[in-house]
């Protein structure tokens, strides 16, 4: 019984999914793709007290043993990673209520969203390398649907380099996972992690390791690799730009977090030596990239980009404390990133856009907005004592503690300029009075949109206040879920049944 | 496409291959074959009537919009894999029924691969179609 | 048979970079699916060749009676084909919309969503 707990957050958004097209005529279909996504959360709180309690789980499914099937399994990283996607997705869901048009619900906007939620849940839960490319084209494929629906040019144009890079990271992706089978003889990951070791020709396997490094980078988007974000993140609904900002390079990031305790452990000299100059100049590049635009939803993609930094640089100082410090980030990021779109999105909806010099006067016409701006935007440049300070607190202590000064330093500058990006957006979005002279309100949306807007924004924003207040929890989950990643015997025990050789 | 020829052909041909394309979806349970196999065949039959009389004509000739089919499809797998929950096995563990006796006495098997084969069979069939309507209409 | 294998996925490869260098976005898809074709092969090699025995279980034995193809490679590069023909189709449909709504095919000219500076004002 215990692969059902894994299963059931898999299964749940593909059969939302199904239901909410074949009813998309009608209202059903959105309030399906609700209550699908409550039963999600609800399936991944189960599955998160579960692993509290007994540790990593794994399940065989179709009951073919491991190596040979495909496995599940969950440690504390998946199923705090399937938690948040599903609280993020509970939010994206009914924020969308208000956000998406009829049209777009008429060509499945609610069955390709769910899709790309089970296709990240999946990429989460996976034990099997091949497995993981599978979902990640799930994934792929839903994300090319929703980031072009609804046709505008802009969008086609940000999706054919969004497509196209994307495609060259899958391939490069699948040639690894060749190479690799071709070494070792599994794509079981847990067996990966007890083959690899045993190779004789670890050249080779550190090549294999950079392909990978490459591929999850490009869905990471990481520094150099990066390009096809702010080029294609801007252009479609508000409720998809917040998802995918959220979620999908966070699953980038998690597959090399995965990969690089698991797997590739062999020469972590050179392979997180280069990880560590990634994060920093992905941090850098983010963060300078955001001070030059002058739209809301570009500042933000670019300010995805630096974020993802820290989360790389947690993984490649690679000590205990550090990769807690990455794992809280990445929970912390993605309330936070997903929020700070979707407050864009009702930016837009009440001053007619998000192009920073053709509105103004929200703190004054729409106060409420502007504190629920707040609260994420200072989490996000680290504000004592939001859930961003302590991320970035524990990050910089970690790499304080093994004398990386240059990245601390780095990490430190890089939150200074985040606040510039914030303060500019305040400035120009709320603070000073909006050029047409006119008094945006949220009291020009109906009701019921207003409910839809404010309440998922609202329930994030607690979020990250719960998290800032009382980080103590948190941080002991990280840190626990870090220990995990560092010593992957449970991991391989749970996996292949029987103590590890 | 304006082809007596192809029209005709058409005709003769598109019926074939469903039929066809029913053969291979059976065939597949013991034998090379299967539902995948047998939707592309299945959807070359719609395919040849769209390139025939045109995407209009195919889409009336089906009558359900091919995107229903293929989500249909999707979850009639979905269930084909959960039927395993009744019997607290993992998800998409196979599950058989043998009807009129059991295995040894020769009862007609049926099992939830077959049914999840069914799936996919409308999953591919479904989804080329939506492809190729769209192509067909867009160019 | 793995050195001609290999040989091909090289040529594939330098092909397919050839083709991806090209500023038309056309062009560059081709290259995308030569470059998958070549990593489908590569799966396939890394699995080890065998020559003429189907992976299949004669009639009433439990196990193949002899050496036979290792199918996992070639389950796996079947998934992987599926796959790539659903993002080269939704691809080739989208470069086909962005020639009608953009008027170009050149990735120099595709600048709506980030709209040069210099010009923009």
């Amino acid at each position: 019984m215990i692969s059902w707990y894994l299963a059931t957050p898999l299964v749940l958004p593909f059969l939302t999914a199904v239901l909410a097209f074949l009813l998309r005529w009608g209202r059903a279909g959105r309030w399906i793709s609700v209550a699908g996504n409550v039963a999600l959360l609800g399936a991944a709180a189960i599955l998160m007290a579960r692993v509290l309690e007994d540790g990593v789980i794994a399940g065989q499914m179709g009951q073919w043993a491991a190596p040979f099937g495909i496995t599940l399994a969950a440690d504390l990283l998946s199923a705090v990673m399937v938690v948040i996607t599903a609280i993020t997705a509970l939010a994206v869901s009914v924020y969308a209520l208000a956000d998406v048009p009829k049209r777009a619900e008429h060509l499945g906007y609610h069955a390709l969203f769910n899709v790309l939620i089970g296709g990240v849940c999946g990429a989460f839960l996976t034990g099997d390398l091949f497995n993981l490319y599978v979902w990640f084209e799930v994934m792929l494929i839903s994300s090319f649907g929703l980031l072009v629906l609804g046709g505008r040019p802009e969008q086609i144009d940000g999706g054919v380099k969004y497509v196209t890079l994307n495609l060259i990271s899958t391939i490069l992706f699948l040639s690894g996972v060749g190479l690799l089978y071709g070494m070792t003889g599994t794509l079981n990951m847990a067996d990966l992690a007890v083959t690899v070791p045993q190779l004789e020709n670890q050249g080779l396997v550190t090549l294999i390791a950079v392909m990978f490094m490459i591929a999850f980078g490009v869905k990471a988007a990481v520094f150099p690799l990066f390009f096809w974000l702010p080029a294609a993140y801007h252009t479609p609904f508000f409720s998809v730009s917040a998802v995918f900002a959220g979620l999908l390079t966070k699953v980038g990031v998690y597959s090399l977090m995965r990969m690089f305790t698991l797997v590739f452990t062999g020469d972590t000299g050179f392979t997180h030596e280069i990880l560590l100059w990634v994060a920093a100049l992905t941090m850098l590049t983010g963060v300078l990239g955001a001070a030059a635009q002058n739209d809301i939803r570009k500042i933000l993609s670019f300010h995805i980009v630096s974020q993802i930094g820290y989360m790389i640089m947690g993984l490649a100082l690679y000590t205990p404390l550090a990769l807690a410090g990455a794992v809280f980030y990445l929970v912390h990021h993605i309330i936070v990133k997903a929020n700070l779109f979707l407050v864009g999105g009702v930016a837009e909806r009440i001053a007619g856009s998000t192009d920073l010099g053709r509105i103004g006067g929200l703190y004054k016409t729409a106060p409420l907005l502007a504190v629920l701006f707040l609260i994420p935007a200072f989490s996000l440049a680290g504000f004592p004592p939001l859930s961003g300070f302590w991320a970035k607190y524990v990050l910089v202590a970690a790499a304080i503690e093994i004398e990386g000064w240059a990245i601390a330093a780095v990490a430190l500058v890089v939150g200074l300029l985040t606040i510039y990006s914030m303060t500019k957006i305040w400035a120009e979005a709320f603070w000073k009075p909006h050029p047409d002279g006119t008094d945006p309100t949220l009291a020009s949306l109906s009701a019921h949109d207003r409910r839809s807007l404010i309440w998922p924004i609202a329930s994030l924003a607690a979020l990250t206040l719960v998290i800032g207040f009382f980080p103590e929890p948190f941080v002991t989950f990280a840190e626990r879920a870090a220990g995990q990643l560092l010593d992957p015997t449970a991991y391989i025990e749970a996996v292949l049944g029987g103590p590890a050789t | 496409m304006n082809s007596i020829i192809l029209l005709a052909g058409t005709r003769a041909l598109s019926g074939l291959l469903l039929l066809f394309s029913l053969y291979m979806l059976l065939r597949g349970h013991n034998e090379p074959g299967g539902g995948f196999i047998g939707g592309l065949i299945g959807s070359t039959g719609f395919v040849l009537y769209a390139i025939a009389c045109g995407a209009e004509d195919a889409r009336r000739a089906l009558r359900v919009p091919p995107q229903n089919i293929a989500m249909a499809g999707l979850g009639i797998a979905l269930l084909a894999g959960l039927a395993s929950v009744v019997f607290g096995d993992p998800l998409f563990t196979g599950q058989w029924l043998f009807i009129g006796g059991t295995k040894e006495e020769g009862g007609l098997p049926f099992s939830s691969i077959l049914v999840f084969d069914i799936g996919v069979y409308l999953v591919v069939f479904g989804s080329v179609l939506t492809l190729v309507f769209a192509m067909e209409e867009e160019i | 048979m793995e050195p001609l294998l290999a040989l091909t996925i090289g040529v594939l490869v330098a092909t397919s970079v050839y083709l991806m260098l090209a500023r038309n976005v056309l062009r560059f898809i081709f290259g995308l699916i030569l470059i998958s074709n070549a990593a489908n092969l590569t799966i396939f090699t890394a699995g080890r060749l065998t020559e003429g025995q189907p992976p299949l279980v004669p009639e009433g034995l439990d196990a193949p009676a002899v050496v036979v193809a290792n199918a996992l490679p070639q389950a796996l590069v079947l998934t992987a084909i599926v796959i790539g023909f659903g993002l080269f189709a939704f691809a080739l449909v989208l470069m086909f919309r962005a020639y009608s709504t953009l008027g170009t095919l050149y990735s120099e000219d595709m600048r709506l969503a980030e709209p040069r500076e210099d010009r923009a004002s």
